[in-house]
């Protein structure tokens, strides 16, 4: 367990632009699998890839949004979205999708994944980390 | 001589909104395509870089990225690749802010 360590994933990009958004879905599954404790934070242009009713059909692009709806299952439960970065572009928690997992220490009960934080906030998370990582 | 404005990225990861919008004539139009899309927005503080232009914005890119079109601001026009092509054929020139 001493090989445990605390990466953050720090995702600052619309999805679709770039090959970002969904380079950093994949390194984090694989983070997942080698059981360190992982966190996400979606800021600026990031907070768009958790927006719901995400349709590629009519571009010839995967639509990988399914994907977070996923992420509780491979036990990562900490997913920071920054209000500044929300607010600012017009959206709120309700605009994204609703990420949940589930605690088997209270009967599977299901909880909220996305935890709303401040700049501010989102500072003292990356302080308590050891790896950042950035996409 | 009229101009179409192409925007393909963010108006909230660089400036090409703002250069776009700055230049534009008033017989140009911009058309917001790719991660351009986010500035029609209607309560996104970018929205208000469109105001008084003639706006277009590409469909199926909106659908990609979740944007239902009673999100954006009034008076944008939602058309699809068809009309992109229309758009490039009754403007004189087309400028793309890459």
């Amino acid at each position: 367990m001493s090989d445990t360590k605390k990466f953050l994933f720090i995702n600052r990009k619309a999805p679709y632009g770039t090959i970002y958004a969904w380079e950093s879905l994949e390194v984090v599954l694989i983070s997942a699998a080698f059981e360190q404790d992982v966190s996400l934070a979606f800021m600026d242009d990031g907070v768009y890839q958790l927006l719901k009713g995400q349709d590629t059909s009519g571009i010839g692009m995967k639509n990988f949004s399914p994907t977070y709806s996923a992420l509780g299952d491979y036990e990562i439960t900490k997913i920071y979205v920054e209000k500044e970065s929300l607010e600012e572009r017009g959206l709120t928690l309700d605009d994204l999708q609703h990420l949940v997992w589930e605690d088997e220490d209270e009967d599977y009960a299901e909880k909220d994944s996305i935890r709303l934080v401040s700049r501010a906030e989102l500072g003292d998370v990356m302080a308590e980390q050891d790896v950042l990582f950035n996409f | 001589m009229s101009i179409l404005h192409l925007v393909n990225k963010s108006p909230y990861e660089n400036s090409n909104l703002n250069s776009a919008a700055a230049i534009m004539k008033s017989d140009d139009t911009l058309l917001l395509i790719e991660d351009g899309v986010y500035a029609a927005v209607k309560s996104g503080t970018a929205s208000a870089k469109i105001a008084g232009h003639k706006v277009s914005v590409l469909g199926p890119d909106l659908a990609a990225r979740g944007i239902s079109e009673d999100k954006l601001v009034d008076g944008v026009a939602v058309i699809d690749y068809a009309g992109f092509v229309d758009l490039v054929e009754t403007n004189d020139k087309v400028q793309s802010w890459l």
